[in-house]
């Protein structure tokens, strides 16, 4: 009767090879951030048992955090410059989603490829790109001073919030507009004609039918790109390296790379965690209420 | 069913008149939306054509075009891919992670999708909701807790390749069985019954039956996986020992940091080539085998569900 757990059987290896390098792991940060440190060595020792945590380091990396701390210009910069970059990846990747699946017509195949394209590039080649075009002597200045915009080059990549910030889009951006597109592209067309045949003007019905339809697009797509840009560190070394630039990942990266105490970055990686997750449960909650306000929608 | 003027239910208008109610009205619907979105295309590919370009150049400069050359590949016999130890060690590296993570995850990764998808007991919730987490979780986040269970757990396993397969086998177990479930809900239960009504055994009926029609989610899978691991920049840089067990993504990040050659663009066009030709084959053959499966009209669609990432 092997049909009872043939199925358990053939999880056994995926579940076991997730429990081992993937919740044992975080469990070890969590001993790390909650251990103590060699007084000799300052090597980071593991506590094991929850109930000898050791919650300093964590006060630590909170007393840091706070305003008047040396991290709380990381952190503020790492939320403004995420909530910007999020901002401006919804400002161009609406309209581009929504003409692909509304308006693209015979294009929309090609449009999607291009569109579908940048994901299968690295993105470290795609930061390289642009570290080429800004460059002192690049094709940006070139422009920029061919139509007169700017009378001497620029140094782009020596730590300017706009150049993270940009980067940041460009990286990020393709994320976003693939599920906003699919979100647009479920949107039954009936529901808009509906709306225009009991006289919504073309404006209400996209903020009353479309956008509202969208909205769990909108916000998967959102929290797809705002986690991983949350933990970036990556962007910010690459086009500036400067420490006006850094962000809270380039802190953790700091701490762990050549940094004297990895206890420090192991807290500091639990409070982003800990913050990345309140962020994933506020999510669940909207979409959860999204789809049942959706479902209304399609009942009417 | 109608009523809404749709612009283009009407006769298509002349290329002429066309032109002459843009400058009329260029931001009438939905031509902006096209600009910004063919704008928006440009945007995102011109760059990366332009770094292909200088990969060709002659001279080492990475901005002012002198010429075609394919010094940067293999003529130099210094600074070349071919040549420069770092170089060509990186893509050696990558390959060997992005094909041992292909060969590790998708086995694990389909079991797994099919042990979620039947196995109805206590235990299957909470590994369906363990398996979501890798899909979420930063990966600088991954990548500490990797490096420190390696480093005080697993001590016996060091940073260096061996740890950076298990790592990326970690982040792409979820993709696989995203992908491979899909699958299985689309062709549903009815052919496992009707083997199982014919007398085959459930081992046989998965063998014969279901492992067939998954094909097309496997391969694609496949594609996916050798594409992430490939692009994977972090826990390949948290679990390299350093030297020669730098991936391309890592060495692209360390040169473009220092004073970066053109060697470098065509590092990048080289990786950048095997992923698009993995990834166009996974597509044509999930499209060949899947042919026949499709509603008209449903390719964009499938564009759409092939690409998880």
């Amino acid at each position: 009767m092997y049909r009872r757990w043939l199925w358990p059987a053939s999880a056994l290896p995926g579940v076991l090879w997730l429990v081992l390098l993937f919740v044992v792991p975080f469990y070890a940060v969590l001993a790390v951030a909650l251990g103590t440190v060699d007084p000799i060595l300052f090597q980071p020792v593991p506590t094991w048992n929850p109930l000898e945590w050791n919650v300093g380091w964590l006060n630590e990396v909170f007393t840091r955090l706070a305003p008047g701390g040396i991290w709380f210009d990381v952190g503020v910069r790492t939320i403004v410059y995420v909530v910007i970059a999020l901002a401006l990846c919804l400002l161009i990747g609406y309209p581009v989603a929504y003409y692909t699946a509304r308006h693209a017509g015979r294009w929309k195949g090609l449009i999607l490829i291009l569109i579908i394209m940048p994901l299968w590039i690295s993105y470290m080649m795609r930061m390289l790109a642009w570290v080429n075009l800004l460059q002192e002597d690049g094709w940006v200045n070139e422009v920029l001073m061919f139509t007169q915009v700017l009378s001497e080059p620029q140094d782009w990549l020596g730590g300017r919030d706009l150049t993270v910030i940009l980067a940041l889009v460009y990286g990020y951006i393709p994320f976003l507009i693939l599920p906003l597109f699919a979100a647009l592209d479920r949107i039954d067309r009936s529901h808009l004609e509906a709306a225009r045949d009991l006289g919504a003007s073309p404006w209400s019905a996209f903020r009353r039918v479309t956008l509202p339809l969208s909205k769990t697009g909108i916000l998967g797509g959102a929290v797809l790109i705002t986690l991983p840009m949350f933990g970036d560190y990556y962007t910010p070394n690459i086009v500036s390296g400067a420490p006006s630039t850094s962000m809270i990942g380039n802190q953790i990266d700091l701490y762990f790379h050549g940094g004297p105490q990895p206890t420090i970055g192991a807290a500091l990686t639990i409070v982003l965690a800990a913050f990345l997750t309140i962020l994933m449960l506020y999510y669940m909650r909207t979409i959860h209420r999204a789809q049942r306000e959706a479902g209304t929608v399609g009942a009417l | 069913m109608t009523a809404v003027a749709e612009p283009r239910a009407r006769p298509q208008p002349s290329a002429l008149t066309r032109l002459r109610g843009w400058f009329r009205n260029p931001w009438g619907k939905p031509r902006a939306l096209k600009v910004v979105t063919w704008l928006y295309i440009l945007w995102s590919i011109v760059p990366v054509l332009i770094a292909v370009q200088f990969s060709f150049n002659a001279t080492r400069s990475r901005t002012v075009w002198d010429g075609f050359s394919d010094r940067w590949y293999w003529g130099d016999p210094v600074d070349s891919v071919w040549h420069d130890p770092a170089l060509s060690n990186a893509l050696a590296q990558s390959f060997k992670l992005a094909i041992a993570d292909v060969l590790i995850a998708v086995p694990i990764g389909v079991l797994l999708a099919l042990g979620l998808a039947r196995w109805r007991g206590r235990g299957s919730g909470t590994a369906n909701f363990i398996m979501l987490f890798p899909l979420v979780t930063p990966e600088i986040v991954m990548g500490v807790s990797l490096l420190l269970v390696f480093s005080h757990v697993f001590t016996f396993i060091e940073t260096g390749t061996t740890a950076q397969i298990l790592g990326h086998v970690t982040f792409s177990i979820s993709f696989v069985v995203v992908i491979v479930r899909a699958r299985l809900f689309s062709i549903g239960r009815q052919y496992e019954e009707a083997a199982a009504d014919l007398g085959a055994t459930p081992f046989r009926a998965l063998t014969r039956v279901l492992l067939p029609l998954l094909m097309p989610a496997i391969i694609a899978s496949a594609a996916v996986v050798f594409a992430i691991s490939a692009d994977d920049f972090v826990i390949s840089q948290w679990l390299s020992s350093g030297g020669p067990t730098d991936t391309v993504p890592v060495q692209i990040y360390a040169a473009t940091r220092a004073a970066p050659l053109p060697s470098v663009n065509a590092i990048a066009t080289i990786m950048m080539v095997s992923t698009l030709l993995i990834v166009t084959a996974g597509f044509l053959t999930w499209r060949l085998l899947t042919r026949g499966e499709r509603r008209a009209g449903k390719a964009a669609e499938d564009m759409g569900a092939f690409n998880l990432n």
